[in-house]
């Protein structure tokens, strides 16, 4: 067990300490920074608001992720096995899975240093006024359990395909669909026709939905299971891939 | 080390690895040989573990490897084919990654590091970008990586490909030297690489294993195996008719033995009619068999053969 502990620990640091010898990282953190600091203060409305929340901040989380996290998932897979260097890591000593919940954990690691480098909106909200940082917490709970959502269907659609271009297509666009299967405009046009408990049912699959009680400071068990049940199965069907694509 | 038993692997209707059987012991050097797809590579992920095989067993050091593939993968070290590494880190940065994987660490770990950085050439180029490094380093770099823990069981895919004449020597020169203590598997299409590294090689052919034996072993199954080939002034072909079936070879005429002589007899009854007839010889040897026309004649699809 301790040996299979550390083996994650040796592929999710290599993974890890990858993004930071290239520019990407550097690049992804500066347009996030930016695109979360434009959204919050001009286009979320902060000041007008009049309010001592971060309201404003998470709300386009789901927005700004549908594009950023896919690009940081979608090497995860692909590019191993578009150089060939999956068949060196599968061939040592480790277990697909070890592999897969090392190379998640590294990029989700990745999207919490993002997540906390945003810090300066906590100390601004702080100073101008007396938010409720429980509510803030909970809001940051739930965006990095929001990234880690997407993160793990970017990191099962780059096992399909040796094309991180075809993976980060591929991830934005299930994505999407977890988003507007509970945005309002489309429900609102979905209950026109269905019956309420259908349009329910289909918005119980939104992120949208389960982002909303994090948002207001509920963390509500339902809400965290639902995004760990994501990441479990996108998970799950990334070792599915992974295991048919080597027995061919 | 290794068995393999009625190995089998189909990619749809198309089998791949049809039947192959096979062991290699410690000390043993086996060269993998065939044409391109005849199912090396695939027989030797299916070694590794990478691919599960369809049908059949391999086993290393006793560990099945697909029941207990944790186990026999820490046997094995494993260069595949076209020597995969990660381009952005060091090739110190990666063989350190290669050597926690293998759960080394501390002093052991510099130590295994240093060893296979004099091993394989290294020094050079130790803290330098592994996209930086050329083909050649690129492929010592992998190798190195295979040979990190010391395995006891080697595999490697063309280790020799992509290198210069100079590294190919050093190459197979470290391949002989590891065999002695290791059961050692490799493949590659270069022939003169059997005679220099291997004790043992395996012919494979569209999956099937098609010849199996020393070098020499394989050689005298040539056409030409035991035929003596004798020039010089004053050879005549009708002296020589007696003994067997003459060719005329580059002035030279190469007599091959009618029915079984033993090894020498019949270059003894070529020197006897040399003598008798005072030629003055410029050349005599017998033909050992050449491996490239042994290797031609058994892999070629039989409408060819005609």
């Amino acid at each position: 067990m301790n040996s299979a502990w550390k083996t994650v620990r040796t592929i999710a640091r290599r993974e890890l300490v990858s993004y930071f010898v290239s520019p990407v990282a550097y690049v992804f953190l500066v347009i996030y920074l930016l695109l979360t600091g434009f959204f919050t203060f001009t286009a979320g409305g902060f000041f007008e608001r009049g309010e001592a929340s971060l309201a404003s901040f998470f709300v386009w989380h789901p927005w700004l992720y549908l594009v950023l996290v896919p690009a940081v998932g979608m090497r995860l897979w692909s590019e191993e096995r578009r150089s060939g260097t999956l068949e060196l890591l599968l061939t040592m000593p480790v277990t697909t899975w070890q592999a897969i919940l090392a190379k998640f954990l590294a990029s989700w690691i990745f999207l919490a240093i993002a997540l906390v480098l945003t810090f300066p909106v906590v100390i601004t909200v702080n100073i101008l006024g007396d938010p409720d940082n429980g509510i803030i917490a909970a809001g940051y709970l739930g965006s990095l359990l929001l990234a880690g959502a997407y993160l793990a269907i970017a990191c099962m659609t780059s096992a399909m395909t040796r094309n991180q271009v075809v993976a980060f297509i591929l991830a934005v666009v299930i994505c999407l669909f977890l988003i507007l299967c509970g945005f309002n405009p489309v429900t609102d046009l979905l209950a026109r026709w269905a019956s309420p408990a259908f349009v329910d049912t289909v918005a119980a699959f939104s992120v949208i939905t389960h982002f909303d009680g994090f948002q207001k400071g509920v963390i509500d068990t339902r809400d965290l299971f639902f995004f760990l049940s994501v990441i479990g199965f996108a998970l799950f069907t990334t070792s599915v891939i992974i295991r048919n694509h080597r027995a061919g | 080390m290794i068995r393999i038993e009625n190995l089998v692997k189909s990619f749809g209707p198309r089998r791949v690895v049809d039947g192959l059987t096979f062991n290699v012991e410690r000390g043993e050097v086996l060269g993998f040989l065939g044409p391109n797809g005849a199912g090396k590579s695939t027989t030797m992920r299916m070694i590794t573990g990478f691919i599960p095989p369809t049908g059949g067993r391999v086993t290393v050091g006793g560990y099945d490897v697909t029941e207990s593939p944790l186990e026999a993968k820490r046997l094995i070290g494993y260069l595949p084919e076209a020597a995969p590494s990660y381009p952005d880190m060091t090739v110190h940065g990666f063989l350190s990654f290669a050597a926690d994987m293998r759960g080394l660490s501390g002093d052991a770990k510099k130590k295994a590091i240093a060893r296979v950085v004099e091993l394989c050439f290294l020094s050079s180029v130790l803290h330098q970008g592994i996209d930086t490094l050329s083909k050649g380093y690129k492929h010592r770099t992998c190798l190195a990586q295979a040979l990190i823990h010391d395995p006891e069981v080697l595999v490697l895919d063309e280790p020799t490909d992509g290198l210069d004449p100079n590294q190919k020597h050093e190459v197979r020169n470290l391949i002989r030297e590891l065999g002695r203590r290791k059961a050692l598997v490799f493949s590659t299409h270069i022939l003169e690489e059997v005679d220099a590294a291997c004790t043992r090689a395996i012919i494979i052919d569209r999956g099937r294993m098609v010849a199996n034996g020393t070098p020499q072993e394989l050689r005298a199954m040539s056409d030409v195996a035991g035929a003596v080939t004798v020039a010089g002034q004053g050879v005549s072909r009708d002296k020589l008719a007696p003994l067997g079936r003459v060719e005329s070879v580059d002035g030279a005429y190469r007599v091959f033995p009618a029915g079984a002589f033993a090894p020498g007899e019949l270059m003894r009854a070529v020197v006897d009619v040399a003598t008798r007839e005072g030629w003055r010889l410029e050349a005599l040897r017998t033909e050992e068999g050449q491996l490239d026309e042994v290797f031609r004649r058994i892999t070629l699809p039989d409408t060819a053969r005609a």
